[in-house]
């Protein structure tokens, strides 16, 4: 009886503990490590390599934020999730970042109780198919079946496009990449739907890639970028501002070989603000350190580096920088002013 | 804890101390409820977030379903995307009930069988699919299916009327002729006209005579119904089969794994049952010269069956909520459907488990139900 007691003040009392939320910057320092939600593996974004450590270009987003938050950038923890699982695991705290390639949307953004913190990918979705389907084009598809991630907004620009293409298609639903491959090459769908950077991966995964054709159509819009809880603008002032520093130091030229040796010698005011070695009015208020942006580019490196690593010429996948350039190079990432 | 509760040395009886304990039990249990409740609530509040169902009719689905027994678009809203789902699971459990039931019948009676070999391969089969996890059944019968059936192009032509490919069985199917209450009128007569046959006819061979009569009712009513039904058969048009209908193999997978695997079950069960009944039962039956089946059929299988019915409810409820595993191969059930994409889309954690649980309750409560009553009807038959 007294136990009974006892347990239901104790379960009351850690649900209370539990509803109450400190500041997740206080939260992630006492803890010692970052807890970043990302993909179960899509190659180049997040997947695990031969020593089973994360590599990728959502996992560098994940270390970049662990070296700004605690000048650290291998203490994360990292939590695979699928497109169904991933808002739920932001929203109840048991990861502090998304970063698993998600679009930001209207709904997401406003209905999810999600806070966007920039785009660190702007990608658009396309198709796979088996070169000896011999389909060339989307609007060929009418009567297909289509491997499609269930949870995401792939999923919902496909049936939109079919319906005012009034044609007719068959969803084989999947919760990950490696289901999907699984059916796709079995043969249960015809073609496999999902971001355009997905299906370079997928590709890239084919024991024999060239028998494998993208459609042309890309058929939305998809940019994607990491994720925080809503409600704590602090801790999403400090991802925003992460993913701006590592686009920042592209522009500026800052790289993970020359950062050190800038602070000392450079003479760009922006990049001794960046660095730590002029003063940054408000990085104090944020609870930042004076070397925060420093140990991203250094540990991480730069967005270009991260990019060209996992995704671009250093990768399998040789993924253009196209619309994921820098403004000045015609693509759309623009750093906003270090001031 | 008892010295509280004893008021000036006066020693409370045994019951009054039983209920007294029992309305702090049930005030704790009262408080704590009423704590989740309360915090749910307040961290709903926290997050700025309403409790409410209307999303399902405001909202459109947005996305398709690969099985749809009724008709539904990606412009419907939530509700009927749940409906689908929710048929979708009734579909895949009421063939997963019927077929476990068959095979469960037809093993645990070959278990009892004399013939040697019958009775040690059921014993085999009975171990192999009781201790084996059900989920992996769900995706090796998927894997066979995908695997061994060719792609549409190649399809397995069965005299072209139906064709079996990994898209699915595709089967013919009737377009056009009278409509649906038209046909369960005509069902409804030659029911009629057999049962009343069966009631009223007291000689050998009523029950021939009542099938044939049944079928003549039904045929004349069709014949008399105007348009005549066209047979639609399914052709291979484009990558896909068009026309006709089809079964996908992510249905016919799990509705065979859930047969599969709980059919072991039903196999003990109707084996204990059978040898519940006493011995003398059935060499009395053979004395007065039954034969084997008639035995079987007349004097020990009803008598079995008070014993069979109870447990069989209970794998029929466990199939219907393992059908839920629909989601490791990407069957739209209910789970997947209001549990999972409209979840997910919505956000509506609480509000969408609250119901998918609401509705396996309201599933099984029926089962359970139907089942009693049927149980209660042998009870009043054979005692």
């Amino acid at each position: 009886m007294k136990k009974t007691v006892f347990t239901a003040a104790l379960s009351g009392a850690l649900f209370l503990a539990a509803s109450v939320q400190a500041g997740t910057l206080d939260d992630v320092r006492a803890r010692g490590h970052l807890n970043c939600g990302i993909n179960t593996g899509l190659a180049g974004f997040a997947s695990p390599d031969d020593k089973g450590t994360w590599q990728g270009f959502d996992v560098d987003f994940c270390r970049a934020v662990a070296a700004a938050a605690l000048g650290d950038a291998t203490k994360v923890r990292f939590t695979t999730l699928t497109g169904k699982t991933r808002f739920t695991a932001l929203r109840s705290g048991e990861i502090d970042v998304l970063s698993r390639n998600t679009t930001w949307t209207f709904s997401r953004d406003t209905d999810l109780q999600v806070t966007f913190a920039g785009v660190n990918y702007y990608d658009g979705q396309g198709f796979i198919v088996p070169a000896k389907l011999g389909v060339k084009s989307a609007k060929q598809l009418d009567g297909a079946s289509v491997c499609i991630q269930t949870g995401t907004t792939t999923e919902l620009n496909l049936a939109e496009y079919f319906r005012i293409h009034r044609m007719k298609y068959q969803p084989v639903p999947v919760e990950t990449f490696t289901e999907a491959r699984g059916l796709y090459l079995a043969g249960r769908c015809d073609t496999y739907s999902t971001d355009a950077s997905g299906l370079a991966a997928a590709r890239a995964s084919m024991t024999d890639p060239s028998a494998h054709l993208l459609l042309p159509e890309i058929i939305s819009k998809e940019p994607l970028g990491p994720a925080v809880r809503q409600g704590d603008d602090q801790w999403a002032d400090i991802v925003r501002w992460t993913l701006n520093a590592t686009i920042a130091a592209e522009e500026l030229g800052i790289t993970s070989a020359n950062a050190k040796e800038m602070v000392t010698k450079s003479t760009n005011p922006e990049i001794r603000r960046l660095l730590g070695a002029e003063k940054l009015q408000g990085r104090e208020g944020l609870g930042l350190s004076a070397h925060w942006a420093l140990d991203i580019v250094v540990q991480v490196g730069n967005y270009g580096e991260s990019f060209e690593k996992h995704l671009g010429q250093g990768s399998s996948l040789k993924v253009a920088r196209g619309l994921n350039g820098l403004w000045t190079d015609g693509g759309l990432h623009y750093a906003y002013p270090f001031r | 804890m008892t010295a509280a509760i004893r008021p000036s040395g006066v020693r409370l009886s045994g019951r009054a101390r039983t209920a007294v304990l029992q309305i702090a039990l049930l005030a704790a249990v009262f408080c704590l409820t009423a704590w989740l409740i309360g915090n749910v609530v307040q961290n709903f509040a926290a997050l700025d977030k309403g409790f409410g169902f209307s999303f399902l009719w405001r909202l459109p689905a947005n996305y398709d379903i690969n099985q749809t027994l009724i008709a539904y678009t990606s412009a419907d809203t939530h509700l009927r995307a749940a409906f689908v789902g929710l048929l979708n699971t009734l579909a895949v459990a009421a063939a997963g009930i019927v077929a476990a039931t068959v095979l469960g019948f037809l093993v645990g009676a070959l278990r009892l069988s004399r013939n040697w070999l019958a009775s040690r391969l059921a014993a085999v089969y009975v171990e192999v699919t009781r201790n084996t996890p059900v989920l992996l059944f769900v995706l090796l019968w998927h894997a066979i299916l995908i695997a061994a059936l060719p792609a549409p192009r190649n399809a397995v032509d069965l005299g072209g009327v139906v064709f079996l490919s990994n898209r699915g069985a595709h089967l013919p199917r009737l377009v056009g002729g009278p409509d649906l209450w038209l046909l369960l009128l005509a069902l409804a007569a030659s029911g009629l006209t057999a049962f009343a046959i069966l009631r009223l006819v007291r000689q050998r061979g009523r029950h021939l005579a009542a099938a044939a009569a049944g079928i003549a009712v039904f045929a004349a009513f069709l014949a008399l119904s105007g348009p005549r039904p066209a047979i639609e058969l399914p052709e291979l048009r484009g990558f896909n089969f068009a026309g006709g209908t089809t079964l996908i193999p992510e249905f016919v997978a799990l509705a065979w794994a859930l047969a599969f695997y709980t059919s072991g079950f039903i196999a003990e069960i109707v084996r204990a049952g059978i040898l519940s009944v006493d011995r003398g039962q059935g060499e009395a039956a053979r004395a007065l010269g039954l034969g084997e089946g008639q035995t079987m059929r007349l004097v020990v299988l009803p008598q079995a069956l008070r014993a069979i019915v109870p447990p069989l409810t209970s794998e029929y409820l466990s199939l219907t909520k393992n059908s839920s595993l629909a989601i490791a191969i990407g069957y739209m059930d209910l789970v997947a459907t209001l549990g999972g994409i409209t979840l997910n889309q919505t956000g509506r954690e609480m509000e969408a488990m609250i119901l998918v649980m609401g509705v396996y309750l309201a599933i099984s409560a029926a089962i359970a139900y139907l089942m009693n009553r049927y149980n209660a009807r042998l009870g009043r038959i054979y005692g």
